[in-house]
Protein backbone atom coordinates (compact mmCIF):
# COMPACT_ATOMS: atom_id res chain seq x y z
CA UNK A 1 0.00 0.00 0.00
CA UNK A 2 2.80 2.40 0.94
CA UNK A 3 4.65 1.80 -2.32
CA UNK A 4 1.44 2.05 -4.28
CA UNK A 5 0.40 5.36 -2.81
CA UNK A 6 3.67 7.11 -2.06
CA UNK A 7 5.59 6.02 -5.17
CA UNK A 8 3.27 5.07 -8.03
CA UNK A 9 0.38 7.45 -7.28
CA UNK A 10 2.86 10.26 -6.59
CA UNK A 11 4.75 9.59 -9.84
CA UNK A 12 1.55 9.64 -11.89
CA UNK A 13 0.51 12.91 -10.26
CA UNK A 14 3.84 14.53 -11.11
CA UNK A 15 3.73 13.32 -14.73
CA UNK A 16 0.13 14.41 -15.14
CA UNK A 17 0.91 17.91 -13.91
CA UNK A 18 3.82 18.12 -16.35
CA UNK A 19 1.68 16.89 -19.26
CA UNK A 20 -1.13 19.34 -18.45
CA UNK A 21 1.38 22.17 -18.28
CA UNK A 22 2.89 21.13 -21.62
CA UNK A 23 -0.59 21.09 -23.16
CA UNK A 24 -1.29 24.56 -21.78
CA UNK A 25 -4.09 23.18 -19.62
CA UNK A 26 -2.63 23.63 -16.15
CA UNK A 27 -4.94 26.56 -15.38
CA UNK A 28 -7.96 24.97 -17.06
CA UNK A 29 -8.04 21.43 -15.68
CA UNK A 30 -8.10 22.25 -11.98
CA UNK A 31 -10.89 20.01 -10.69
CA UNK A 32 -11.57 16.28 -10.77
CA UNK A 33 -14.65 16.91 -12.92
CA UNK A 34 -12.60 18.82 -15.47
CA UNK A 35 -10.04 16.02 -15.52
CA UNK A 36 -12.74 13.39 -16.08
CA UNK A 37 -14.13 15.43 -18.96
CA UNK A 38 -10.69 15.70 -20.51
CA UNK A 39 -10.10 11.97 -20.08
CA UNK A 40 -13.39 11.14 -21.80
CA UNK A 41 -11.98 12.87 -24.86
CA UNK A 42 -8.37 11.83 -25.11
CA UNK A 43 -9.36 8.47 -26.43
CA UNK A 44 -8.61 4.91 -25.39
CA UNK A 45 -6.82 2.07 -27.15
CA UNK A 46 -9.79 0.79 -29.09
CA UNK A 47 -12.41 3.40 -28.39
CA UNK A 48 -13.96 6.53 -29.65
CA UNK A 49 -12.95 10.02 -28.72
CA UNK A 50 -11.60 13.01 -30.48
CA UNK A 51 -9.27 15.33 -28.74
CA UNK A 52 -8.57 18.97 -28.21
CA UNK A 53 -4.87 18.13 -27.94
CA UNK A 54 -3.08 17.72 -31.24
CA UNK A 55 0.11 16.05 -30.07
CA UNK A 56 -0.43 12.26 -29.78
CA UNK A 57 2.46 11.93 -27.30
CA UNK A 58 0.84 14.52 -25.05
CA UNK A 59 -2.55 12.85 -25.41
CA UNK A 60 -0.95 9.57 -24.38
CA UNK A 61 0.75 11.22 -21.42
CA UNK A 62 -2.56 12.64 -20.23
CA UNK A 63 -4.47 9.43 -20.85
CA UNK A 64 -1.92 7.32 -19.05
CA UNK A 65 -1.10 9.66 -16.20
CA UNK A 66 -4.43 11.46 -15.88
CA UNK A 67 -6.37 8.25 -15.89
CA UNK A 68 -3.68 6.67 -13.78
CA UNK A 69 -3.67 9.22 -11.07
CA UNK A 70 -7.07 10.60 -10.47
CA UNK A 71 -9.87 8.49 -11.65
CA UNK A 72 -8.26 5.14 -11.15
CA UNK A 73 -6.09 5.36 -8.08
CA UNK A 74 -8.31 7.91 -6.31
CA UNK A 75 -11.23 5.57 -6.79
CA UNK A 76 -9.16 2.55 -5.78
CA UNK A 77 -7.91 4.03 -2.52
CA UNK A 78 -11.33 5.50 -1.71
CA UNK A 79 -13.03 2.16 -2.39
CA UNK A 80 -11.25 0.47 0.49
CA UNK A 81 -11.35 0.47 4.26
CA UNK A 82 -9.85 -1.61 7.06
CA UNK A 83 -11.16 -5.19 7.06
CA UNK A 84 -14.20 -5.66 9.25
CA UNK A 85 -15.17 -1.98 9.29
CA UNK A 86 -17.54 -1.87 6.31
CA UNK A 87 -21.15 -2.86 6.69
CA UNK A 88 -22.61 -5.14 4.03
CA UNK A 89 -24.06 -3.49 0.92
CA UNK A 90 -27.26 -1.57 1.72
CA UNK A 91 -30.70 -2.44 0.38
CA UNK A 92 -30.42 0.22 -2.33
CA UNK A 93 -27.05 -1.03 -3.52
CA UNK A 94 -28.01 -4.72 -3.23
CA UNK A 95 -31.10 -4.18 -5.33
CA UNK A 96 -29.08 -2.43 -8.00
CA UNK A 97 -26.53 -5.27 -8.00
CA UNK A 98 -29.30 -7.88 -8.16
CA UNK A 99 -30.82 -5.98 -11.05
CA UNK A 100 -27.61 -6.17 -12.99
CA UNK A 101 -26.38 -9.63 -12.09
CA UNK A 102 -29.14 -11.60 -10.42
CA UNK A 103 -27.38 -11.72 -7.06
CA UNK A 104 -24.41 -10.32 -5.16
CA UNK A 105 -22.58 -13.65 -5.50
CA UNK A 106 -23.02 -13.63 -9.25
CA UNK A 107 -21.64 -10.10 -9.42
CA UNK A 108 -18.71 -11.09 -7.25
CA UNK A 109 -17.96 -14.14 -9.44
CA UNK A 110 -18.12 -12.09 -12.60
CA UNK A 111 -15.88 -9.41 -11.13
CA UNK A 112 -13.32 -11.90 -9.77
CA UNK A 113 -13.25 -13.81 -13.07
CA UNK A 114 -12.62 -10.59 -14.97
CA UNK A 115 -9.84 -9.70 -12.53
CA UNK A 116 -8.02 -13.02 -12.77
CA UNK A 117 -8.53 -13.23 -16.52
CA UNK A 118 -7.26 -9.77 -17.40
CA UNK A 119 -4.01 -10.25 -19.35
CA UNK A 120 -1.21 -7.77 -18.71
CA UNK A 121 -1.87 -4.59 -16.74
CA UNK A 122 -5.26 -3.05 -16.15
CA UNK A 123 -8.30 -2.51 -13.97
CA UNK A 124 -11.61 -4.16 -13.23
CA UNK A 125 -14.65 -2.04 -12.56
CA UNK A 126 -18.10 -2.33 -11.12
CA UNK A 127 -19.83 0.49 -12.96
CA UNK A 128 -23.19 2.08 -13.66
CA UNK A 129 -24.02 2.34 -17.32
CA UNK A 130 -25.76 5.70 -17.17
CA UNK A 131 -26.34 5.55 -20.92
CA UNK A 132 -27.88 2.10 -20.60
CA UNK A 133 -30.68 2.59 -18.08
CA UNK A 134 -28.31 2.74 -15.09
CA UNK A 135 -27.61 -0.96 -15.36
CA UNK A 136 -24.77 -2.26 -13.17
CA UNK A 137 -21.97 -3.81 -15.19
CA UNK A 138 -18.55 -5.36 -14.69
CA UNK A 139 -16.03 -4.08 -17.19
CA UNK A 140 -12.26 -3.96 -17.60
CA UNK A 141 -9.76 -1.50 -19.03
CA UNK A 142 -6.14 -1.98 -20.09
CA UNK A 143 -3.25 -0.11 -18.53
CA UNK A 144 -4.60 3.16 -17.05
CA UNK A 145 -7.56 3.62 -19.35
CA UNK A 146 -10.88 4.74 -17.86
CA UNK A 147 -14.14 2.91 -18.63
CA UNK A 148 -15.99 5.93 -20.01
CA UNK A 149 -13.38 6.70 -22.66
CA UNK A 150 -14.30 3.57 -24.60
CA UNK A 151 -18.02 3.84 -23.88
CA UNK A 152 -19.57 7.11 -22.81
CA UNK A 153 -21.62 7.09 -19.63
CA UNK A 154 -20.04 4.05 -17.95
CA UNK A 155 -19.33 5.45 -14.47
CA UNK A 156 -17.06 3.35 -12.22
CA UNK A 157 -18.20 2.99 -8.60
CA UNK A 158 -15.73 0.31 -7.47
CA UNK A 159 -12.33 -0.49 -8.96
CA UNK A 160 -9.60 -3.07 -8.50
CA UNK A 161 -6.04 -2.50 -9.68
CA UNK A 162 -4.60 -5.67 -11.22
CA UNK A 163 -1.29 -4.17 -12.34
CA UNK A 164 1.31 -6.42 -10.74
CA UNK A 165 2.59 -3.55 -8.57
CA UNK A 166 -0.73 -3.67 -6.72
CA UNK A 167 -0.12 -7.18 -5.39
CA UNK A 168 3.29 -8.60 -6.25
CA UNK A 169 5.10 -7.87 -2.97
CA UNK A 170 2.51 -9.81 -0.96
CA UNK A 171 1.03 -12.28 -3.45
CA UNK A 172 3.63 -12.60 -6.23
CA UNK A 173 2.03 -14.52 -9.13
CA UNK A 174 -0.99 -15.52 -7.02
CA UNK A 175 -3.39 -12.93 -8.40
CA UNK A 176 -6.55 -14.96 -7.61
CA UNK A 177 -5.53 -14.95 -3.94
CA UNK A 178 -5.13 -11.16 -4.02
CA UNK A 179 -8.53 -10.71 -5.65
CA UNK A 180 -10.20 -12.97 -3.09
CA UNK A 181 -8.56 -11.12 -0.19
CA UNK A 182 -9.44 -7.69 -1.58
CA UNK A 183 -13.17 -8.29 -1.16
CA UNK A 184 -12.59 -8.04 2.61
CA UNK A 185 -11.50 -4.40 2.35
CA UNK A 186 -14.23 -3.03 0.07
CA UNK A 187 -16.00 -0.01 1.52
CA UNK A 188 -19.63 -0.60 0.54
CA UNK A 189 -21.08 2.71 1.79
CA UNK A 190 -18.59 4.49 -0.46
CA UNK A 191 -19.63 2.33 -3.41
CA UNK A 192 -23.28 3.18 -2.73
CA UNK A 193 -22.51 6.87 -2.52
CA UNK A 194 -20.86 6.81 -5.93
CA UNK A 195 -23.75 4.77 -7.31
CA UNK A 196 -26.30 7.29 -6.08
CA UNK A 197 -24.27 10.22 -7.40
CA UNK A 198 -23.92 8.61 -10.82
CA UNK A 199 -27.66 7.93 -11.05
CA UNK A 200 -28.57 11.43 -9.83
CA UNK A 201 -26.19 13.14 -12.23
CA UNK A 202 -27.81 11.22 -15.04
CA UNK A 203 -31.41 11.91 -13.97
CA UNK B 1 2.05 -32.52 -28.98
CA UNK B 2 2.81 -30.55 -25.86
CA UNK B 3 5.61 -28.24 -24.77
CA UNK B 4 7.59 -28.76 -21.59
CA UNK B 5 8.95 -26.00 -19.37
CA UNK B 6 12.60 -25.68 -20.42
CA UNK B 7 15.04 -26.17 -17.56
CA UNK B 8 16.71 -22.95 -16.43
CA UNK B 9 20.21 -22.84 -18.00
CA UNK B 10 21.71 -21.81 -14.62
CA UNK B 11 20.93 -21.74 -10.88
CA UNK B 12 18.24 -19.41 -9.54
CA UNK B 13 20.90 -17.11 -8.08
CA UNK B 14 23.16 -17.04 -11.16
CA UNK B 15 21.99 -13.57 -12.18
CA UNK B 16 22.49 -12.00 -8.74
CA UNK B 17 22.79 -9.24 -7.76
CA UNK B 18 21.19 -7.85 -10.93
CA UNK B 19 18.17 -10.12 -11.00
CA UNK B 20 17.44 -11.69 -7.63
CA UNK B 21 16.87 -15.42 -7.18
CA UNK B 22 13.31 -14.98 -5.84
CA UNK B 23 12.32 -13.09 -8.98
CA UNK B 24 13.92 -15.78 -11.16
CA UNK B 25 12.00 -18.41 -9.23
CA UNK B 26 8.66 -16.64 -9.71
CA UNK B 27 9.45 -15.91 -13.34
CA UNK B 28 9.72 -19.65 -13.93
CA UNK B 29 6.25 -20.01 -12.38
CA UNK B 30 4.84 -17.40 -14.75
CA UNK B 31 6.64 -19.20 -17.59
CA UNK B 32 5.12 -22.50 -16.52
CA UNK B 33 1.64 -20.97 -16.66
CA UNK B 34 2.25 -19.90 -20.26
CA UNK B 35 3.43 -23.41 -21.15
CA UNK B 36 0.36 -24.98 -19.53
CA UNK B 37 -1.98 -22.56 -21.26
CA UNK B 38 -0.48 -22.93 -24.72
CA UNK B 39 -0.60 -26.71 -24.32
CA UNK B 40 -4.30 -26.43 -23.49
CA UNK B 41 -4.88 -24.66 -26.78
CA UNK B 42 -2.85 -27.26 -28.67
CA UNK B 43 -4.92 -30.03 -27.11
CA UNK B 44 -8.24 -28.30 -27.74
CA UNK B 45 -10.51 -27.70 -30.68
CA UNK B 46 -8.72 -25.84 -33.48
CA UNK B 47 -5.38 -26.67 -31.89
CA UNK B 48 -4.71 -29.00 -34.78
CA UNK B 49 -3.62 -26.14 -37.02
CA UNK B 50 -0.57 -25.67 -34.78
CA UNK B 51 0.51 -29.30 -34.38
CA UNK B 52 4.04 -29.99 -35.51
CA UNK B 53 4.98 -26.33 -35.68
CA UNK B 54 8.03 -25.14 -33.76
CA UNK B 55 7.44 -22.54 -31.08
CA UNK B 56 9.05 -19.86 -33.28
CA UNK B 57 6.89 -20.84 -36.25
CA UNK B 58 3.81 -20.54 -34.04
CA UNK B 59 4.68 -16.86 -33.34
CA UNK B 60 4.57 -16.12 -37.08
CA UNK B 61 1.24 -17.91 -37.40
CA UNK B 62 -0.62 -15.94 -34.74
CA UNK B 63 -2.05 -13.40 -37.18
CA UNK B 64 -3.65 -16.16 -39.29
CA UNK B 65 -5.21 -18.16 -36.48
CA UNK B 66 -8.97 -18.51 -36.04
CA UNK B 67 -10.47 -16.06 -33.54
CA UNK B 68 -11.34 -18.89 -31.19
CA UNK B 69 -7.66 -19.50 -30.36
CA UNK B 70 -5.83 -16.40 -31.62
CA UNK B 71 -5.69 -14.43 -28.35
CA UNK B 72 -4.80 -17.48 -26.26
CA UNK B 73 -1.91 -18.40 -28.58
CA UNK B 74 -0.76 -14.80 -28.82
CA UNK B 75 -0.66 -14.47 -25.03
CA UNK B 76 0.51 -17.91 -23.91
CA UNK B 77 2.51 -18.94 -26.97
CA UNK B 78 4.09 -15.51 -26.93
CA UNK B 79 4.78 -15.80 -23.21
CA UNK B 80 6.43 -19.20 -23.65
CA UNK B 81 8.64 -18.01 -26.51
CA UNK B 82 9.57 -14.75 -24.78
CA UNK B 83 10.61 -16.30 -21.48
CA UNK B 84 12.49 -19.18 -23.13
CA UNK B 85 14.38 -16.60 -25.20
CA UNK B 86 14.96 -14.37 -22.17
CA UNK B 87 16.79 -17.08 -20.21
CA UNK B 88 19.03 -17.73 -23.21
CA UNK B 89 20.34 -14.17 -23.56
CA UNK B 90 21.49 -13.88 -19.94
CA UNK B 91 24.18 -15.56 -17.90
CA UNK B 92 26.34 -15.49 -14.81
CA UNK B 93 29.04 -12.84 -14.47
CA UNK B 94 32.34 -14.42 -15.39
CA UNK B 95 30.81 -16.79 -17.92
CA UNK B 96 29.41 -14.21 -20.32
CA UNK B 97 30.83 -11.86 -22.98
CA UNK B 98 30.15 -8.47 -21.42
CA UNK B 99 30.51 -6.47 -24.63
CA UNK B 100 29.93 -7.13 -28.33
CA UNK B 101 32.79 -7.86 -30.70
CA UNK B 102 33.29 -8.60 -34.40
CA UNK B 103 30.41 -8.31 -36.83
CA UNK B 104 27.82 -7.49 -34.15
CA UNK B 105 29.97 -4.69 -32.76
CA UNK B 106 30.48 -3.11 -36.21
CA UNK B 107 26.78 -3.34 -37.00
CA UNK B 108 25.80 -1.78 -33.68
CA UNK B 109 28.26 1.04 -34.31
CA UNK B 110 27.17 1.66 -37.89
CA UNK B 111 23.46 1.57 -36.98
CA UNK B 112 23.46 3.46 -33.68
CA UNK B 113 26.84 5.21 -33.54
CA UNK B 114 28.14 3.28 -30.56
CA UNK B 115 27.22 0.56 -28.06
CA UNK B 116 26.39 3.33 -25.61
CA UNK B 117 23.96 4.95 -28.02
CA UNK B 118 22.31 1.62 -28.74
CA UNK B 119 21.87 0.95 -25.04
CA UNK B 120 20.43 4.42 -24.45
CA UNK B 121 17.84 3.86 -27.16
CA UNK B 122 17.06 0.39 -25.85
CA UNK B 123 16.73 1.72 -22.30
CA UNK B 124 14.29 4.38 -23.46
CA UNK B 125 12.17 1.80 -25.27
CA UNK B 126 12.17 -0.39 -22.16
CA UNK B 127 11.41 2.45 -19.74
CA UNK B 128 8.63 3.97 -21.81
CA UNK B 129 6.70 0.79 -22.62
CA UNK B 130 3.55 1.65 -20.62
CA UNK B 131 2.01 -1.25 -18.76
CA UNK B 132 3.33 -4.77 -19.37
CA UNK B 133 5.60 -5.66 -22.27
CA UNK B 134 9.06 -6.26 -23.65
CA UNK B 135 11.88 -4.29 -25.26
CA UNK B 136 13.76 -5.78 -28.20
CA UNK B 137 16.88 -5.48 -30.33
CA UNK B 138 15.98 -7.19 -33.61
CA UNK B 139 16.97 -7.62 -37.24
CA UNK B 140 14.41 -6.58 -39.85
CA UNK B 141 13.73 -8.03 -43.29
CA UNK B 142 16.46 -5.81 -44.78
CA UNK B 143 19.05 -7.18 -42.35
CA UNK B 144 19.11 -3.96 -40.33
CA UNK B 145 19.25 -3.75 -36.55
CA UNK B 146 16.37 -1.92 -34.88
CA UNK B 147 14.99 -1.35 -31.40
CA UNK B 148 11.31 -1.65 -30.49
CA UNK B 149 8.97 -2.53 -27.65
CA UNK B 150 5.80 -4.60 -27.64
CA UNK B 151 2.86 -4.83 -25.23
CA UNK B 152 2.03 -7.82 -23.05
CA UNK B 153 3.55 -11.03 -24.53
CA UNK B 154 3.78 -9.93 -28.15
CA UNK B 155 7.16 -10.22 -29.89
CA UNK B 156 8.60 -9.05 -33.22
CA UNK B 157 8.17 -12.52 -34.79
CA UNK B 158 4.40 -11.90 -34.75
CA UNK B 159 4.12 -10.47 -38.24
CA UNK B 160 0.82 -8.79 -38.87
CA UNK B 161 0.37 -8.18 -35.16
CA UNK B 162 3.29 -5.93 -34.23
CA UNK B 163 4.18 -2.53 -35.68
CA UNK B 164 7.76 -3.51 -36.45
CA UNK B 165 8.23 -7.19 -37.31
CA UNK B 166 11.67 -8.77 -37.25
CA UNK B 167 13.83 -11.43 -35.65
CA UNK B 168 14.77 -10.63 -32.05
CA UNK B 169 18.41 -11.07 -31.05
CA UNK B 170 18.03 -9.59 -27.54
CA UNK B 171 14.99 -9.00 -25.34
CA UNK B 172 14.11 -7.58 -21.91
CA UNK B 173 11.02 -8.37 -19.86
CA UNK B 174 9.50 -5.18 -18.42
CA UNK B 175 6.40 -6.75 -16.87
CA UNK B 176 6.43 -5.64 -13.24
CA UNK B 177 6.86 -9.26 -12.13
CA UNK B 178 10.35 -9.17 -13.70
CA UNK B 179 11.61 -6.45 -11.35
CA UNK B 180 9.15 -5.50 -8.64
CA UNK B 181 10.49 -7.59 -5.75
CA UNK B 182 13.98 -6.07 -6.01
CA UNK B 183 13.44 -2.70 -7.71
CA UNK B 184 9.77 -1.89 -6.96
CA UNK B 185 8.78 1.02 -9.21
CA UNK B 186 12.41 1.82 -10.15
CA UNK B 187 12.25 0.28 -13.62
CA UNK B 188 15.16 2.34 -15.07
CA UNK B 189 17.44 0.98 -12.32
CA UNK B 190 16.41 -2.58 -13.24
CA UNK B 191 17.10 -1.93 -16.91
CA UNK B 192 20.55 -0.50 -16.20
CA UNK B 193 21.45 -3.46 -13.93
CA UNK B 194 20.11 -6.04 -16.37
CA UNK B 195 22.78 -5.17 -18.97
CA UNK B 196 25.31 -6.80 -16.66
CA UNK B 197 23.63 -10.16 -17.26
CA UNK B 198 23.60 -9.99 -21.07
CA UNK B 199 25.84 -12.47 -22.88
CA UNK B 200 26.95 -10.76 -26.08
CA UNK B 201 28.31 -14.05 -27.48
CA UNK B 202 24.72 -15.33 -27.54
CA UNK B 203 23.53 -12.07 -29.06
CA UNK B 204 26.24 -12.37 -31.74
CA UNK B 205 25.09 -15.91 -32.59
CA UNK B 206 21.49 -14.69 -32.74
CA UNK B 207 22.57 -11.86 -35.01
CA UNK B 208 24.44 -14.16 -37.42
CA UNK B 209 21.43 -16.46 -37.60
CA UNK B 210 18.97 -13.60 -38.10
CA UNK B 211 21.00 -12.06 -40.93
CA UNK B 212 20.72 -15.28 -42.91
CA UNK B 213 17.01 -15.63 -42.28
CA UNK B 214 17.36 -17.93 -39.28
CA UNK B 215 16.10 -17.76 -35.70
CA UNK B 216 17.73 -17.49 -32.26
CA UNK B 217 18.61 -20.93 -30.93
CA UNK B 218 17.32 -21.91 -27.51
CA UNK B 219 15.80 -24.92 -25.84
CA UNK B 220 12.07 -25.57 -26.43
CA UNK B 221 11.69 -29.15 -25.26
CA UNK B 222 8.52 -31.12 -25.85
CA UNK B 223 6.78 -32.99 -23.07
Amino acid sequence: MKLHHDKHFAAYTKKLNAALAAAGLADVVTTEGALRKLLANVGSAGGRGGSAIADPALRAAIRNNGGGVHVNHQLFFRSMTAPGTSPAPSVVLSEAIDGGFGSFDKMRSAFSAAATGLFGSGWVWLAVDTAGGNRMVVTTTANQDVPYAAKAGVVPILGLDVWEHAYYVQYQNRRPEYVEAWWSVVDWPGVEKRYTEAVEENA
Amino acid sequence: MAFALPPLPYAYDALEPYIDSTTVCFLTKHHNTYVTNVNNVLAGENGGSLKGLSLSAIQKEVVSLPDSIKTAVRNSGGGHWNHSFFWSVMGKTGSIAEAPSGDLKSSIESTFGSLDEMQKKFNTAAATRFGSGWAWLSVNADGQLFISSTPNQDNPLMEGIVDQPGTPILGLDVWEHAYYLKYQNRRPEYIASWWKTVDFDVIAKNYTAAKSGGLPAFDTPLA
